[in-house]
């Protein structure tokens, strides 16, 4: 490549913009990368090449040479410290692309920094020092740019001068790195042995590494396709400022955050579900018959609808989520640790939301292994999966579909700080503008009258899996120890509280939503709940499980072959879902997801009934729902 | 409905409020569309939450580019928010008179605020040296100034690429009472959703032109057409070689030393401040076009004119914790 190009003015209408993040640990050289990307790329002037040369003398860690990573570690403590303690943003260019580089340090106790980074980054390079190989911090680093939504990766495989250019090193590295990432969403995975130090594939392809066949690192960000990134996504249009200079006009002016509009679309307000028509998209280069993402434009409307900071613009056949609760992964960035319960002000896209809460955190997430552990508080650097509740309804999407519309951050509505950061999973469907009455006597009353804890005991499986039988025999047996049970079965329910509900999508969800509702009452009131549904969808036992508080789900799978139930058939109901009779008819034409960590997994093939029920109850004394004692003795 | 590539979306009819020359059809590439959006969705931010923005105007190519934004942002309203120029009275005589020719063509308010103590004191930067001139007659008046008029943000110009503690810059830079800047203590800043709350006696900074670099401010003027300060042109200009650096004479309260005399040399400047600061560098560039050309095989930064500066390592970030711009 020639390297004079670099710094290239030709800028053609294609030249678009790259940001991106680096992440690394202390010494796997991330800022001597990005020095040594502004040097290559010649966005090095001279005067900042000698003050550079006497800071190497004061602060350098690399002897006589001039130590790049000085360029970029701007706060003085950094550089008495020689550690990144901020995010920085550099910048160079070529003639096809610029870039921004967000440049985050690797330690733990900064994952707050590197969320930061990595909130508006479209690609993530991963450092890892060939010498060391993938380290925990290398999977801390992918999982948190998973989280927030980065789909590129490059591992870039530094210091491979160090291990003498072998490509047994670099190709042991790079599978293990995709072996772990593989479970985390990233579309593209792109390896590259390099040496910062030294430029080996960085702006050239290196001569010691002949054994590589790809792209040097800088033709591999200037050519990577990141416009199918955001192609197709639903129009979504937040508003932020209502411009009216005079009577006659008034406009909303906002940036299109994805999708596009043209004059004479018909658009709604999420929010309010007034509908209207786009009669003008002006901007001051003149009007514009359609606006695309990324635009920032001022649009009015054809009726006079009531339109304000925060509605969302969107189209009638593609709605956002509208909801006063929804379930998230929260960041927390204070040092004052989150406490569910307490109250923050959120700020989700231009809505300003001035009091809410994390009404529970499901889990919180080992950044350094992935997995879930249970968790009262969020602590600072803490990422936990949260149900969150706000005063007033929001407009969104999940974080998944829409980075803009699925982000929010949480401020302390004290001290103003901003305190945590949000990615929203999904809406919890919860009644909305109802207060809590307050209750003087709680569950925790009721159920210790009853010497038991009170729960929901979920049975789900195929029709026919033997939910209903074991569910019955678990009912007997408890009422026998003198626990007071009641017994919810989705046949019984749908002949009086849901005879209004049939076996659609909508329906169903309806259905689950109604009984959990009950079970929910029931375990206020102190009662073990034995729910007997079919309940094909995870999202829905979700739900419910949201409903109670931790521990007081018991998801029992009853597992039983589609085979095996279709032979058994004790309802005649596979014969005329097979023949056509039942449309939407689980395991035949409708899906059934099984749960993928049930508490209690009942295998029905090789054992009676009776052994089942009994596996359900020893599973509930393990979690101290009831106490394997005789009150009749006493 | 026809399909068209962003670079040749139809106009369907021209209304240009404020008369700038601008040519029918013009196409920005990608990146430079980017960032004015971005500038342009910060700028409306501000107007939505806080109840008195003003915006810094410097005069210079950044506050230039940065008032065109501000007539994009909130078109076809006026700026709804004034200038503000913090004068130290030491700025070249040139651009002050753009300064109100400006001011008056586009129907903004301007406000010009001197720090009458300092004139008192007799506070100059040929004698009383550039620091202590730029921390009394910049600093400690921007302060005095947003104290006065009582304004909750103010925009400035700056940008992450002229200067390392600048990098790690926040967009919205929160201020505690005093217009104190505590870098270890910098609210988070995610996304695009800026955290614009503050209480009595706090104040923000708002970076509207954070991520841009300074060559997209010159390709991004060239392209638009944005008036600029005619100093930034190269022309005949009356000058004095001193610590390395040509300082132009632009009156006669810069007193030459015996051996110096003013020669007319080609020159302009890349950044512009008080005359007896600036450096200027000598260039044959007359038109946006030429300056462009000119940085393409430029060796030096742009801060490299700026005395200000190399008083000492690290001198900017503390200049900006005691609340300098």
């Amino acid at each position: 490549m020639d390297t004079d190009a670099l710094r290239g003015f030709t800028s053609t209408d294609s030249k678009d913009q790259l940001r991106f993040i680096t992440c690394g640990s202390v010494d796997d050289g991330k800022s001597t990368l990005i020095g040594r990307l502004l040097h290559d790329s010649k966005m090095i002037y001279e005067d900042q090449l000698q003050a550079l040369a006497r800071d190497s003398v004061k602060h350098g860690t690399t002897g006589d040479a001039i130590d790049f990573a000085l360029l970029v570690d701007g706060l003085e403590a950094e550089r008495e410290q020689g550690i990144t303690i901020d995010v920085a943003y550099r910048f160079f260019t070529t003639p096809r692309r610029s870039f921004m580089v967000a440049d985050t340090p690797g330690h733990e106790q900064y994952t707050r920094n590197m969320a930061t980074g990595a909130s508006n980054a479209q690609l993530a390079v991963i450092l890892i020092d060939a010498r060391k190989g993938v380290l925990v911090q290398t999977k801390r680093h992918s999982l948190i740019c998973s989280l927030l939504g980065i789909r590129h990766v490059v591992v870039a495989v530094n210091k491979i001068d160090l291990v003498d250019y072998r490509k047994e090193v670099f190709d042991r590295i790079v599978g293990d790195y995709v072996a772990f990432a593989s479970n985390l969403g990233f579309t593209s995975i792109a390896a590259i042995p390099i040496s910062a130090r030294y430029g080996d594939n960085i702006i050239n392809r290196s001569g010691s590494t002949d054994w590589y066949r790809g792209s040097c690192l800088l033709d591999y960000l200037e050519s990577i396709d990141m416009q199918s990134e955001t192609a197709g996504l639903p129009f979504r249009f937040p508003v932020q400022w209502v411009n009216r200079p005079n009577l006659d006009f008034r406009g909303y002016a906002g940036t299109v955050v994805s999708g596009s509009i043209a004059v004479g679309d018909e658009i709604i307000v999420a929010a309010s579900h007034r509908n209207s028509r786009v009669k003008q998209i002006v901007t001051y280069d003149g009007e514009l018959a359609r606006a695309e993402a990324g635009d920032a434009v001022t649009i009015t409307l054809s009726d006079e609808i009531d339109v304000s900071r925060g509605d969302i613009l969107a189209q009638p056949t593609e709605r956002p989520e509208v909801a006063d609760q929804f379930a998230a992964r929260v960041i927390w960035m204070d040092q004052e640790a989150m406490v569910p319960g307490r109250s923050y002000a959120f700020r989700i896209g231009t809505q300003s939301i001035a009091s809410g809460s994390i009404t529970a955190i499901k889990y919180k997430i080992d950044v350094n292994t992935g997995t879930h552990l249970a968790a009262r508080t969020l602590n600072l650097n803490e990422i936990g999966f949260c149900n969150i509740t706000i005063a007033l309804p929001a407009t969104f999407d999940p974080y998944e579909a829409n980075r803009r519309t699925g982000s929010f951050i949480v401020i302390d509505r004290y001290s103003n700080r901003t305190v945590g950061a949000g990615m929203i999973a999904f809406p919890l469907r919860r009644a909305t503008n109802i207060a809590w009455q307050p209750l003087s006597l709680g569950k925790k009353e009721r159920a210790a009258l009853k010497h038991q804890k009170p729960c929901i005991i979920w049975f789900t499986g195929l029709s026919g899996a033997g939910k209903s039988t074991i569910a019955n025999l678990v009912d007997q047996k408890l009422f026998a120890m003198s626990n007071h049970t009641v017994l919810l079965d989705g046949d019984n329910l749908r002949h009086g509280l849901n005879r209004d509900l049939g076996f659609t999508e909508a329906d169903r969800v309806e259905n689950i939503r109604r009984a959990g509702e009950v079970a929910k009452l029931m375990v206020d009131s102190g009662l073990i709940v034995i729910c007997s549904f079919i309940s094909p969808h995870k999202a829905e036992r979700d739900m419910v499980r949201d409903f109670v508080g931790d521990g007081e789900f018991i998801e029992v799978f009853v597992d039983t072959p589609i085979d095996e139930c279709v032979r058994r058939d004790p309802k005649g109901l596979y014969y005329k879902a097979k023949s056509g009779k039942i449309k939407n008819f689980t395991g035949i034409d409708a899906p059934y997801q099984p749960p993928s960590a049930p508490e209690v997994h009942l295998k029905t093939l090789d054992q009676q009934p009776e052994q089942l029920a009994d596996t359900v109850l020893s599973c509930l004394v393990t979690r101290g729902i009831i106490v394997l004692t005789n009150r009749t003795e006493h | 409905m026809a399909t068209w590539s962003r670079g040749e979306r139809p106009r369907m009819f021209k209304m240009n409020a404020h008369g700038n020359t601008k040519p029918e059809t013009h196409t920005l590439p990608r990146h430079l569309r980017r960032l004015e959006a971005e500038s342009i969705e910060i700028m409306r931010d501000v107007v939505a939450e806080f109840s008195k923005p003003v915006m810094l105007y410097s005069i210079g190519k950044d506050s230039s580019v940065m008032l065109h934004l501000a007539l994009k942002a909130f078109y076809p309203a006026k700026v709804p928010f004034p200038l503000m120029h913090v004068d130290t009275t030491w700025k070249f005589r040139e651009m002050i008179s753009f300064r109100d020719e400006m001011a008056t063509r586009l129907g903004i308010k301007l406000i010009v605020h001197v720090n009458q103590d300092g004139i008192e004191r007799g506070i100059n930067p040929v004698d009383s040296g550039p620091t202590l001139h730029t921390q009394v007659m910049k600093t400690d008046a921007l302060k005095q100034a947003l104290d006065l008029y009582g304004f909750d943000a103010a925009f400035g110009g700056a940008r992450r690429d002229e200067e390392k503690s600048r990098a790690k810059e926040r967009i919205f830079s929160f201020r505690s009472p005093g217009h104190v800047w505590d870098p270890r203590n910098q609210r988070p800043e995610l996304w695009n959703l800026f955290n614009a709350r503050i209480r009595k006696g706090e104040t923000m900074r708002v970076f509207a032109m954070s991520n841009w670099t300074e060559l997209d401010v010159w390709e991004y003027i060239m392209l638009e057409r944005i008036p600029l300060v005619p100093l930034y042109f190269a022309k005949r200009r009356p000058v004095v070689h001193r610590n390395g650096t040509l300082i132009m004479v632009d009156d006669d309260r810069l007193h030459l030393a015996p051996n110096e005399t003013p020669e007319l040399k080609m020159i302009r400047f890349r950044t512009l401040g008080c005359y007896p600061l600036s450096g200027a560098i000598e260039s044959d560039a007359t038109t946006i076009e030429d300056i462009v050309a000119e940085m393409q095989v430029a060796k030096m930064s742009e801060r490299q004119g700026r005395l200000i500066d190399t008083d000492e390592a690290a001198s900017m970030e503390k200049k900006k914790r005691e609340g300098y711009f």
